[in-house]
């Protein structure tokens, strides 16, 4: 660890717990949407440590999304509903489903492991609709009853309705439940940085650069694979897990192949193999789903209010195809000019802008010499 | 035994429509080299074709009711039938057929400018990206069907004359009680003509020569002066053809909705895995077997003992032949096994 990267993680941290004063200016400030970009964040950040550092791309990673929030919803239902316990079973399923996976996933690589972890996801998503009903209740989703055992809270078990799920007393609705995603958010993106600065982060790093010769050097770099890929396995875990906590259901669609996708656009979109790209990449897209899908035709119209009458009725409706219900259409097209244009996503867009200015002064300094 | 013998027949016409995916996958695969995660949408856009070559024909104006007598009643009649009255609903009756034969130049076209405007700069770069990209257009061109057509899948029929089932029990002298819809048998003998046609292509003409010779290498046919990007071109749009192809022919059996494309595109992926990348006839055999496998997973006898087996039978296999063979069932000796 620099003191660079202790300067960055203070920032971050900063960043992360002041978001809801900054969020307000762009109209992101209200909890719902401030959680989200917590948990994806995290989700982003943990997928990271293996599509970024290892150059495996998994397309199967929501699985392990939906294994944490089953387990955490389980641990609410059966045990208390402090959060804690909930997040560490979920971290401890969801690691534990990774190292079977990954153990026989990562005996291939390249598009082959792409597809085997696409075919264990497919398979988790349809049991869960279909034979694990009695654990995942099928297609109506899992959540929370009055009936439920939670063995460890019948003292305290009183008031009416659904109980809430809280942390030591402390409800976790609202403010409470962002600030508790957003510790956790700053100490996975805290780990995330010790990884990739310590050397099993650079036996990572030199898996995605050349791994045949790593081999012929004499390492084996199963190991190391299989180590990352159960860490961000957790990583999709907890974040799972915190779904739950801030939305006590959970269904099965969480865990279709789609949502692998959306995770590994995130990345993408942030840049892959960065460690601050990821959960920019996941914040962008939940900030532009959420403003996206706000609007509609009125709105629009609205909006485009002072074009001529011909040109809005044929201006609104084209609009309208890429917001409101068509956000995925966007996001698409957004995907595609990325992966073509700018395959490092944001990171690589801020580095250029940067390099364009630093070489502007360099070329003026020495004009003026 | 009869119970067996229903089992295979439910499961070649699903396994054909998985054998044409596959078999247009693997010749993108085989002849680019590219990973086409977009070719579920290709599917979808031929299973479209049928359903806006109904929309057309079917085109209607509001004509009053003269069977109703006691109030104003207006019922829909087809611009069709008003013109040409019998032959009108006839050809009503036979959209899906018809639409084979617009299907073809569209996705002619589709293949085409999808090769050229997005594919080809895709060539030199990682699998990944391609996975990435083809994936992006997927949602794309997903998301412009569902913005025009509605996320409800329309019901496209077929036509009347092969609605009901075929008494296949008796024609074998097996028991009566064995039937089978006509238009999955169709299904199935039209994708076995379509792969016929598609080997034939490749096996006995000058352009499937120089096609198998540029899978095999690309750059010495390039050497020798063929111009192999245009032939790998054409190769794609007909690639999308066959695929659009066998996404008309899947209407009448599951009635096309916008995520038709990504449903199938996994399971295609799979049996082009489980054949063998670049491999032509391990896909369509991948498919059949596929096909089948999965329509006896689904029998309650074999449901009892394994609970849950029709589910994930197929990504079992998958993952079974990924680890023991990698190269798949027919795939080539150190071709892409790693």
């Amino acid at each position: 660890m620099k003191m660079k990267d202790n300067i960055l993680i203070v920032i971050f941290a900063a960043a992360i717990l002041t978001m809801p004063i900054w969020g307000t200016a762009i109209g992101a400030g209200y909890p719902d949407l401030l959680q989200k970009f917590a948990i994806f964040g995290l989700f982003a950040i943990g997928f990271n440590i293996l599509f970024g550092f290892t150059g495996y791309l998994s397309f199967g990673h929501a699985a392990f999304l939906g294994i944490g929030s089953y387990t955490a919803l389980w641990s609410f239902k059966l045990l208390t509903m402090n959060a804690i316990p909930a997040v560490l079973f979920a971290i401890l399923v969801s690691g534990i489903f990774a190292l079977g996976i990954g153990y026989v996933a990562l005996r291939r690589s390249g598009i082959y492991f792409s597809i085997l972890t696409l075919a264990f996801a497919q398979m988790c998503y349809n049991l869960a609709y279909s034979v694990l009903t009695p654990i995942t209740n099928g297609e109506t989703g899992l959540q929370l009853t009055n009936d439920d055992a939670r063995i460890f809270d019948t003292a305290t078990a009183t008031a009416e309705g659904l109980p809430s799920t809280e942390l030591f007393g402390m409800s976790l609705t609202g403010y409470n439940g962002f600030y508790f995603c957003a510790i956790i958010l700053i100490i996975g993106f805290y780990v995330s940085v010790r990884l990739y600065r310590s050397s099993f982060g650079l036996m990572l790093l030199a898996v995605k650069s050349n791994q045949n010769r790593l081999k012929y050097t004499g390492v084996n770099t199963k190991p190391y694979l299989l180590s990352a890929f159960v860490i961000s396995g957790m990583y999709a875990g907890l974040a799972g897990a915190l779904m739950v906590v801030i939305d006590p259901l959970a269904g099965a669609e969480r865990m279709q192949w789609t949502a692998s996708g959306e995770v590994v656009l995130m990345t993408i979109l942030g840049g892959v193999g960065t460690l601050l790209g990821p959960f920019i990449g996941a914040v962008v897209i939940k900030y532009f789903e959420n403003i996206f899908s706000a609007f509609n035709d009125v709105l629009l119209r609205q909006i485009f209010d002072f074009l001529p009458d011909f040109i809005l009725n044929i201006w609104v409706p084209f609009t309208n195809l890429f917001v409101g219900k068509g956000w995925h259409l966007t996001l698409g097209l957004l995907f595609m000019i990325i992966v073509i244009f700018l395959p490092g996503g944001a990171m690589e867009g801020f580095r250029r802008i940067k390099d364009k200015f630093i070489k502007k002064d360099t070329a003026e300094a020495g004009g003026t010499e | 035994m009869e119970a067996v013998f229903l089992q295979l027949l439910n499961g070649l016409d699903k396994g054909g429509a998985y054998a044409l995916i596959a078999l247009g996958l693997t010749l993108i695969f085989g002849t680019l080299g590219v990973v086409n995660f977009a070719h579920g949408a290709l599917f979808m856009l031929g299973a479209f074709c049928a359903v806006s070559l109904q929309k057309v024909l079917t085109m209607s104006a509001k004509v009053r009711d003269e069977s109703v007598t006691f109030f104003e009643a207006y019922k829909e009649v087809p611009y069709l039938e008003m013109w040409f009255g019998e032959t009108g609903t006839a050809i009503i009756d036979y959209t899906v057929p018809l639409a084979l034969i617009i299907t073809i130049p569209i996705m002619l076209l589709v293949g085409y400018v999808m090769e050229r405007g997005l594919i080809q700069r895709f060539y030199n770069r990682t699998h990944a990206e391609q996975i990435l990209v083809t994936f992006g257009l997927a949602i794309v061109l997903q998301e412009l069907i569902k913005a025009y057509f509605g996320a409800n899948p329309i019901p496209t029929p077929a036509p009347d004359i092969v609605s009901g089932s075929a008494h296949i029990g008796s024609w074998l002298g097996l028991s009566d009680d064995i039937v089978y819809p006509w238009w999955r048998l169709i299904y199935f003998f039209f994708s076995f003509t379509i792969i016929g046609a598609c080997f034939a292509f490749l096996q006995l003409t000058t352009f499937g020569m120089i096609v198998r010779a540029g899978m095999a290498d690309r750059e010495t046919v390039g050497l020798i002066g063929i111009d192999i990007d245009k032939k790998f071109t054409i190769v794609f749009a007909l690639a999308a053809v066959v695929t659009g192809l066998a996404g008309v022919m899947y209407t009448p059996v599951l009635p096309p909705d916008y995520h038709i494309g990504m449903d199938f595109l996994v399971l295609s992926f799979v049996v082009v895995v489980v054949g063998g990348m670049g491999s032509l006839p391990g896909a369509v055999t991948a498919g059949f077997l596929l096909g089948i496998l999965q329509s006896f997973a689904s029998m309650t006898e074999v449901k009892e003992i394994i609970p849950g087996i029709d589910q994930i039978i197929i990504y079992l296999v998958a993952v079974v032949i990924l680890l023991v063979r990698p190269r798949g069932l027919m795939g080539r000796a150190g071709v892409m096994e790693d």
